[in-house]
């Protein structure tokens, strides 16, 4: 009999179980969950500091997940070292956990600059857990001024998500723009204007150069009071345990599009793993919710002899702020096709026939009809993209591929 | 195998008497007129097409869901072969929108997202855009699954 293993407890953990019991109904699983908690989704943490969701809602699956599963949990248990050779897990309580297949779904950490005097502040938070929420739900107090390094997707949401708990928020960031990772330039100004009315204070293109107590040094000059900290400087992939057994990888753990690595009956999925993008051929970490869920399962149909391939995956992004919503997939590289108001942007990137990417801004157009086309990588010559550039509509395909995709066999 | 609301491009007239019945059967009324006259309608069927033709769209209740895969608040799941969604835990994050190859989901009036949930979760019973399509254009049968 198989006996599974999972490192992690997050989406790519729980639709990699799912994926090995849609193959394998009695092999044993057993899930190694440093975090103290039944599976929640992590991507509502601000919603939840927000007031737009409670505990009873953020459940990413029902509660009695793990047991229709036949899983064990080790909650509060961390994995601190892989035994290939024995395919043994040791966790922190000095136990073992043996294998036949193993997979990795650690996950990423907040990645903390060393920042001269960090230490000194006292009321500091990283926004990763429920448990970070928790803490800032406690920590924070109506008349207290926020500060946060990185104004990227993380940082961002949990501004949206404190707003109304703090006296102020006031973001700073190494790069020229707001949602680096996500937006060009211009796109991210329109979301900075919007943010700004919303009353958020910038401090882009500047860096924290030390930190005294409750005020922060800027490389520009500027000093900045605050009451609370929180940084949100970025993520780095959990890769160490694997890395400490020589496997190979590059940002995030190498994996093809079965999700194995480079060691035998060792899989990874999520934001630990990087496998390839379809928009541009290369290897990259693809840290969002589609993509663990995808990578999961894929990696748990394989773990359980059945046979899966992922190999679709796109960078792409769904977020809004105050109800300004921002969509975006792929790349940004090739001719532009741009429409613009004073509150909206449209931009589609094309290149060699195939649409590489677009960015919607304040727009509420059926966007996966773009993503689709971006992902089955479809020849722009073999739709009517005058219409399609125009509106994200089915009609720009001809009537036969429409049949094939609606299923409308007449 | 499960049965699915299919449309016939052929014989959809695109009168949108669909999105009407649609948002009828939804809206836990039961007079039409004081469900919809003189409101913006919010359909989860919704026609497509140009002067030549025309044609309905609502979800495919897909085999393998890229949107359930992808809802970061776990708000839409498969039921018996049905995509539902919960709308107590959609947060409105658009990430559905985002991925849906057939532009199935838009959002309510609340901002929270809808979808086809082929009227089983509600008093009609089965698909009212069926039931109300005057030229038999939409049809609700198993034919196969969808990708
Ligand atoms: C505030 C915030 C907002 C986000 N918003 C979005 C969004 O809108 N859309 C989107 O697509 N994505 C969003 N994301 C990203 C998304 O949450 C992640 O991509 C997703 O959660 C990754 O899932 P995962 O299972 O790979 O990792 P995780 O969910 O991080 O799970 C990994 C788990 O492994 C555990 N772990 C790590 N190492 C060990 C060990 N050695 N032993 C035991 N356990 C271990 C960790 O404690 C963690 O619980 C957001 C993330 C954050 C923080
Ligand atoms: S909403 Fe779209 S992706 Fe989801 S099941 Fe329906 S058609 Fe498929
Ligand atoms: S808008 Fe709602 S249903 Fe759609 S992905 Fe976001 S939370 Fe899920």
């Amino acid at each position: 009999m198989k006996k599974y293993v999972i490192i992690g407890n997050g989406a790519a953990a729980v639709n990699c179980i799912e994926g090995i019991r849609s193959t394998d109904e009695f092999g044993e699983i057993v899930v190694i969950s440093e975090e103290k908690h039944k599976v929640y989704c992590r991507p509502l943490i601000s919603y939840y500091l927000e007031g737009k969701t409670d505990l009873s809602h953020m459940g990413y699956r029902g509660e009695d997940f793990y047991e229709k599963m036949q899983c064990r949990v080790l909650y509060g248990r961390k994995a601190v070292a892989i035994l290939p050779e024995s395919r043994e897990v040791k966790l922190d309580d000095g136990t073992v956990v043996a294998y036949t297949d193993l997979c990795l779904a650690t996950g990423s950490s907040p990645f903390i600059p060393p920042f001269e005097g960090l230490s000194s502040v006292k009321k500091q938070y990283t926004f990763m857990t429920l448990d970070d929420a928790f803490g800032l739900e406690r920590g924070i107090c109506q008349s207290d001024h926020v500060l946060i390094i990185g104004a990227g997707l993380i940082g961002l949401k949990c501004a949206e998500g404190i707003a109304g708990r703090a006296a102020s928020v006031t973001l700073c960031d190494l790069a020229d723009h707001v949602l680096p990772g996500i937006l060009d330039a211009e796109g991210a100004a329109l979301v900075q204007t919007h943010l700004e009315e919303h009353g958020f204070h910038f401090c882009l293109n500047d860096s924290v150069a030390r930190f005294k107590k409750n005020t922060a040094y800027l490389k520009s000059g500027a000093v900045i009071s605050f009451d609370v900290l929180v940084l949100a400087c970025g993520i780095s992939p959990n890769t160490s345990l694997f890395q400490d057994i020589g496997g190979e990888v590059g940002r995030g753990i190498v994996v093809d599009d079965r999700m194995r690595t480079s060691v035998e009956n060792i899989y990874a999925a999520g934001d630990c793993a990087e496998g390839a993008d379809v928009s541009t051929g290369r290897k990259r970490v693809l840290a969002m919710m589609p993509n663990a869920c995808m990578q999961g399962y894929t990696a748990g149909v394989n773990m359980a002899e059945g046979n899966k391939v992922f190999d679709k995956a796109l960078p792409m992004n769904a977020v809004g702020f105050f109800g300004l919503h921002v969509m975006t997939a792929g790349s940004y590289e090739g001719e532009l096709y741009e429409e613009k108001t004073e509150k909206t942007m449209k931009r589609l990137f094309t290149e060699d026939d195939l649409l590489k990417g677009f960015i919607l801004i304040g727009s509420d157009e059926r966007a996966g009809i773009y993503t689709s086309m971006i992902r089955e990588q479809t020849p722009i010559s073999s739709v009517h993209f005058d219409l399609l550039k125009k509106t994200a509509t089915t009609a720009a395909f001809p009537a036969e591929t429409r049949r094939k995709k609606f299923g409308g066999v007449v | 195998m499960m049965k699915r609301v299919y449309v016939n491009e052929k014989w959809c007239l695109g009168c949108h008497l669909c999105e009407y019945y649609c948002a009828f059967a939804n809206s836990g009324l039961s007079d039409m007129v004081l469900a919809l006259k003189g409101k913006p309608i919010y359909p989860r069927i919704h026609v497509e097409g140009d002067e030549k033709i025309s044609y309905a769209v609502s979800c495919r209740h897909c085999e393998d869901p890229i949107c359930v895969k992808s809802c970061i608040a776990a708000a839409l799941s498969k039921d018996n072969g049905v995509i539902r969604i919960d709308k107590n835990k959609c947060v409105g994050c658009y990430t559905c929108v985002l991925v849906c190859p057939y532009g199935a989901l838009a959002p309510g009036e609340d901002g929270v997202m809808q979808k086809c949930e082929l009227c089983l979760q509600n008093e009609c019973g089965e698909p009212a855009c069926v039931k109300g399509c005057p030229n038999k254009a939409i049809v609700y049968e198993e034919r196969g699954e969808m990708i």
